[in-house]
């Protein structure tokens, strides 16, 4: 009987995990429904372009109230988790407080209490973003874009981190007067609890049956929160936790005007101009596997596997849509919901394999049922939303690739781009100017 | 005042090679707003003797308003013939007055066979003043307040902050910079072939939201170094009825203007 409380964690922890590596697969078979795309050169630079930006976060001081909260959440994030080794070690091996037999005592004590103090500064963070989401007004962050599950995704996150800080500073509390009292060995230190909520709980005089089940209660909270916040992060604008490396690691590092050119238009281009061309020759040796099937991106099958991690990592905190010139003049478009819409398709895609075996065509496309024309075509390209994305995701790259769409496979320009790139082609030059005025203003006044 | 002028085709008659090439582009060509721009570079140039050549009728479109529409097709017909001219003259060295040519003969030119080494104008005319060939003082403009509106496709594409902004501190004005710069800079609007259709629908066109920025600062200039910069930021200076009081100047027209050229 004594173990039936191993048995239960090793139950929940084998589950846990195992559902989390289930998500993780799906994410990354979906991922991989994108073409290839060569992201493998420049590794050092790309590892300390991840190092910088999403270890570092180098990108959020951009905006600084945001940039120090996300910081005591992340970095708290971070430190607490390992915490979860010694929940881990505990659980299963029933000790109390493991690693403090690892530390030895005064290594402990400072580290439970850093835990403490990052623990307060995560409420803080969690606290103030709380606000600044839902009353104070920050226009990314109430745009209408955000409704429904969105919002409500950001504010579970914020709760459920809350929660789990309660419930590990209660956890220590009950722990702390158990010490002082002499029934629990002295383990640790923790400022915090014994400023704030050790003096509120002695108001009541707790006996120690009482303590010591609330401090098994707040551990197993907590231990079964963290399971159940891993598994929550597949449905989750969370991802970002996880897939901000990956991201920030296959990052564009070419300048940032720097469009990729077409190697399949290039040779037909070359064969044109080429007066020795034989149209008939039969094509050279694994010349047909580079033609692509299509132009552009209509739907996810035609994005490369890049940006399709960028739609799943993207925060959709809406720096990108809040420095977009077409967004902030009204118009639809929003980099932001590029990315966003991005990962609801290539969901709904997922799902239609998972029930199907393979995907089967449900009749529609990233293009129009998700993306309208409207939104493509008042994109800029100015690239403030790359600039902008604290984890350097790429929504122009998408925005792109389906206005080659739009052009190159169904000609459906705007009619006033029509009539450019007819006089870019007839007369080299966007207006309708004859190429042999060209030098005509040096010789007028 | 006369212009000395040559062609790519002159100089090669002569058998022999100018300093550089200036890529004029389509707007510096043919839009009366930025033929300006042109000469007025031309004039810099003329004065301190750079030795330059344009291609004339041998320029074409580079190619950057079909690529960013999304037509690759004729965006590499384009940079191949031109790129095959180019090589023809074996060009090294290329300036122009406009970021989106820059971009695309430095940035999209090279997979496709043309390697040259491009400069944009400020980034030249920088390069020309630290070797001590080209003085620029004050004059006109000193004391006076400029804002600078940084192109996207020369600052965020390109990561050039500091040219133009060392060029204008030349002619000791006083520049004061808008809270959407450098980095952060906001678009004009032009950009990705916008240019050459409407905006799509929405509470205002973007070169006036950019242009109330610039007006804010009740500056005396509002300087580009982007011809379409130019033409946007004019627009919007003539939406809010202060063209009289302030003007949208090319940097190098400034340069020109201080020399009194
Ligand atoms: S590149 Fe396009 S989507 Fe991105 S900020 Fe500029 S206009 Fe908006
Ligand atoms: S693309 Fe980047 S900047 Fe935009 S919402 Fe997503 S994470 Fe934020």
């Amino acid at each position: 009987m004594q173990y039936i409380g191993n048995i239960i964690f090793l139950i929940l922890l084998v589950a846990g995990f195992g559902l989390f590596a289930k998500s993780l697969l799906k994410i990354y078979r979906n991922i991989r429904l994108g073409h290839e795309i060569n992201r493998n050169d420049r590794k050092g630079e790309r590892w300390s372009t991840m190092a910088r930006v999403a270890m570092g976060q180098s990108k959020m001081t951009a905006r600084p109230v945001a940039g120090v909260l996300h910081l005591f959440v992340y970095v708290g994030f971070v430190i607490i988790n390992i915490e979860l080794i010694e929940i881990i070690v505990d659980g299963l091996f029933g000790t109390h407080r493991f690693l403090a037999s690892v530390f030895g005592h005064g290594f402990y004590s400072f580290f439970t209490a850093t835990l403490e103090v990052l623990a307060l500064l995560v409420v803080i963070g969690v606290v103030i973003f709380f606000i600044r989401r839902n009353f104070y007004g920050v226009k990314r962050l109430t745009m209408k874009e955000l409704f429904g599950w969105p919002k409500q995704d950001a504010n579970w996150i914020l709760i459920i981190e809350f929660a789990l800080m309660v419930a590990f500073f209660t956890m220590n509390t009950s722990d702390f007067i158990l010490q002082s009292r002499g029934v629990l060995p002295e383990h640790g230190s923790f400022p915090i609890s014994e400023m704030t909520l050790v003096p509120f709980f002695e108001i009541f005089s707790f006996d120690n049956g009482f303590l010591m089940f609330t401090e098994k209660a707040a551990w197993w909270f907590h231990f079964v929160g963290i399971l159940f916040f891993m598994n929550y992060l597949y449905y989750s604008k969370h991802l970002h936790i996880i897939l901000a490396f990956p991201s920030t690691w296959y990052a564009n590092l070419d300048k940032k005007g720097k469009f990729n050119n077409l190697d399949s238009v290039t040779k037909e281009i070359k064969l044109m101009m080429d007066p020795n061309a034989d149209p008939y020759a039969a094509p050279a040796e694994g010349a047909e596997a580079d033609v692509p099937s299509k132009f552009g991106a209509e739907d996810i099958f035609d994005l490369n596997q890049v940006q399709l991690l960028n739609a799943y990592s993207c925060t959709e905190c809406g720096r990108c849509t809040s420095v977009c010139p077409a967004n902030i003049t009204g118009k639809k478009l929003s980099p932001r919901l590029i990315l966003m819409k991005t990962r609801d398709r290539l969901e709904e895609v997922g799902r239609n394999i998972d029930q199907n075996g393979k995907f089967v065509d449900d009749g529609k496309k990233l293009l129009n049922d998700y993306i309208t024309k409207e939104e493509l075509w008042a994109c800029t390209t100015c690239n403030a939303c790359t600039e902008a994305c604290p984890v350097l995701l790429d929504p122009l790259s998408i925005i792109f690739e389906m206005r080659r769409f739009l052009v190159m496979e169904q000609s459906a320009a705007p009619q006033e781009l029509n009539l450019m790139m007819t006089n870019v082609e007839n007369n080299a030059a966007p207006w309708q100017y004859n190429q042999a005025d060209r030098l005509n203003w040096a010789s007028e006044n | 005042m006369d212009f000395n002028i040559k062609t790519m085709a002159e100089y090669a008659a002569e058998g022999k090679a100018p300093e550089v090439l200036f890529w004029v582009g389509c707007a510096g060509s043919f839009d009366d707003r930025a033929k300006k721009i042109t000469k007025a570079f031309c004039k810099i140039l003329n004065k301190i003797g750079v030795e330059f050549a344009v291609l004339g009728q041998e320029e074409s479109c580079t190619g950057d308003p079909a690529k960013r529409a999304g037509n690759e097709f004729v965006f590499q017909m384009m940079a191949l013939t031109n790129i095959e001219v180019l090589n023809a003259y074996e060009v090294k060295k290329i300036v122009t007055a406009c970021p989106h040519c820059f971009n695309t003969l430095k940035n999209e030119y090279p997979s496709l066979g043309g390697h040259f080494e491009v400069v944009h104008h400020t980034q030249f005319l920088k390069t020309l003043m630290e070797e001590g060939r080209l003085k620029i003082e004050g004059g006109a403009f000193k004391g006076k307040k400029i804002t600078f509106h940084d192109p996207c496709y020369l600052g965020r594409a390109n990561n050039e902050y500091e040219a133009p902004r060392m060029l204008l501190e030349k002619l000791d004005a006083e520049l004061v910079e808008m809270k959407r710069c450098k980095t952060n800079g906001l678009c004009c609007g032009a950009g990705g072939a916008q240019m050459f259709k409407e905006p799509e629908k929405g509470n205002k066109d973007i070169n006036i939201e950019r242009t109330e920025e610039a007006l804010s600062f009740e500056p005396k200039v509002i300087a580009t170094g982007c011809p379409f910069c130019n033409t946007m930021m004019t627009d919007g200076v003539k939406h809010f009825n202060k063209n009289t009081e302030v003007a949208v100047k090319d940097i190098v027209e400034l340069l020109a203007e201080a020399e009194d050229l």
